[in-house]
């Protein structure tokens, strides 16, 4: 891929961009998966003591008490958001605060609160979905495949 | 007049009379904080929106350097100007406040130096008597408009710039006191293929070393001709590659300070910055505030600032297009230093 994309490039260019390479940081990788995973995973734990403590307190099995959780792991991160937090964690934290549901809060409530200034209606409400858009479209796409995966094997075994 | 292939030699020797800088509260927390006429403490400057804030930091600015160059605005004969939002929004919004008859530029964060040089252009040619040169950027509009929502939690690679809030203005008159500007080259669209906005100054640092090249074909002279070269902001990274571009290109720039707004502007210790700054204010503050101040107190006597900018737009992008690199550069002497180091 990094190949056929060169080969578009004239010899110039080729040779400014391995020169041009060579002075680019590197991403901290090791590092920033270290991080994802403790973030990522203490918002997980965090999730889970919520989901425990609805099971305790209010009588709950755990299935029920799941919606009641995502909902105020949603809500913290929309506060968070807002306050201004959440986007300082995502820079120390990269994927580890932006996979869990609380990821895709922040990209809604930030669109949301962004393009506020537009007006309620062709502002926050058209631009809200312009990150978490994509993650819905291609969520759906993929539940359509995988339960028509499903369906035939079902029926043929 | 013209000079070689792409530079302009300004005989008449404009006068930039007066130049005034507006920033926000992070870049009043940088190392050159004491630079600056008026440093805000909110980002919002009281209003409502981001592009209305950045237009409010650009007309302060205005109005601060037309008032101290002991004009009216009536006086002024032109303003040329632009930023880095679509339509050029806030400067032109910005010269509704100001009435005075407007040619809107983009060269994205080139804007600063390409309006400088446009107005030394039209004060030398007898096309008017005072141009005011001016241009703005705003953290959270640019961010808004070419990344994320502001709020957005996403990571930013080590080689990421920060736009600067903020804005510097200039006023360019046929005489009065002040540095001059005696000559400028205008640069051609460098694109060496990078296709990654957040690696913007690898993307327009072959730009630079283009224009700055040229700069000393067209004058013939060499690096030491200047105190100090400085590029707008290709930040750490595009300094970098710069430099090696020109010893490459065998350029003996170690003869002279050869420097980046970009780098100077922030606290890399203390700010996040990734690489440094970025944005059309991003030179135009250093250039109008720290380095105008250097040369009416003689520290500096005589500088190229060589303002970059990286042409794409995220539709470009998207698109599959790459980054096109430009730079423009200004020479400014303290007013006693014309002619003296021939």
């Amino acid at each position: 891929m990094a190949n056929q994309k060169k080969k578009k490039l004239t010899p110039t260019q080729q040779e400014y961009q391995e020169l041009a390479l060579r002075r680019q940081p590197a991403r901290p990788m090791a590092m920033n998966c270290l991080r994802a995973y403790v973030i990522g995973g203490l918002i997980c734990v965090f999730g889970e003591v919520v989901q425990q403590a609805f099971v305790h307190w209010a009588g709950m099995t755990e299935k029920e008490a799941g919606s009641p959780t995502v909902a105020l792991l949603i809500l913290l991160s929309v506060f968070l958001t807002a306050i201004g937090v959440y986007d300082k964690l995502g820079q120390w934290a990269g994927a580890g605060s932006a996979v869990p549901v609380t990821g895709f809060a922040n990209s809604m409530a930030s669109a949301a609160i962004e393009h506020r200034s537009e007006g309620l209606v062709l502002g926050s409400g058209t631009n809200m979905f312009k990150l978490a858009g994509s993650v819905i479209v291609f969520g759906t796409v993929a539940a359509f495949l995988i339960s028509l995966i499903h369906l035939i094997f079902e029926y043929g075994g | 007049m013209l000079k070689g292939h792409q530079s302009w030699v300004f005989r008449s020797k404009p006068v930039i009379v007066s130049s005034a800088t507006v920033v926000g509260p992070f870049e009043g927390r940088g190392p050159l904080a004491n630079d600056y006429d008026i440093v805000h403490d909110d980002s919002f400057v009281g209003q409502d929106s981001w592009e209305k804030a950045e237009k409010t930091y650009l007309e302060e600015a205005a109005a601060i350097a037309i008032e101290r160059s002991r004009l009216t605005k009536e006086q002024v004969h032109f303003y040329v100007g632009g930023d880095l939002l679509n339509q050029i929004t806030s400067t032109s919004y910005a010269a509704r406040t100001l009435t005075i008859p407007y040619l809107g530029v983009f060269g994205a964060c080139s804007t600063s130096m390409e309006s400088l040089s446009l107005a030394a252009y039209l004060v030398n040619s007898g096309g008017a008597k005072h141009v005011l040169a001016a241009t703005c950027s705003h953290n959270s509009s640019a961010e808004k408009q070419f990344r994320y929502p502001t709020e957005y939690g996403s990571q930013k690679p080590p080689y990421a710039q920060y736009t600067v809030t903020g804005a510097g203005a200039a006023l360019v008159s046929e005489q009065g006191t002040g540095p001059v500007v005696t000559s400028a080259t205008i640069g051609r669209v460098v694109d060496m293929g990078i296709k990654d906005p957040f690696n913007m100054g690898a993307a327009m640092a072959p730009a630079a070393v283009d224009t700055i090249t040229a700069h000393f074909r067209d004058l013939n002279v060499g690096p030491d001709h200047y105190d100090m070269i400085v590029t707008g902001d290709l930040a750490r990274v595009g300094h970098e590659i710069a430099t090696d571009l020109f010893e490459k290109h065998n350029i003996p720039i170690h003869k002279t300070r050869f420097r980046d707004c970009g780098m100077m502007i922030y606290d890399y210790e203390t700010q996040m910055v990734e690489a440094g700054g970025s944005g059309c204010a991003c030179s135009a503050v250093v250039t109008y505030g720290h380095l105008m101040k250097k040369l009416r107190g003689g520290e500096l006597r005589r500088i190229l600032v060589v303002a970059t900018g990286a042409l794409m737009s995220p539709i470009s992008l998207q698109q599959g297009e790459s980054i096109p690199g430009i730079a423009h550069a200004v020479a400014i002497e303290a007013p006693d230093a014309v002619g003296t180091k021939e």
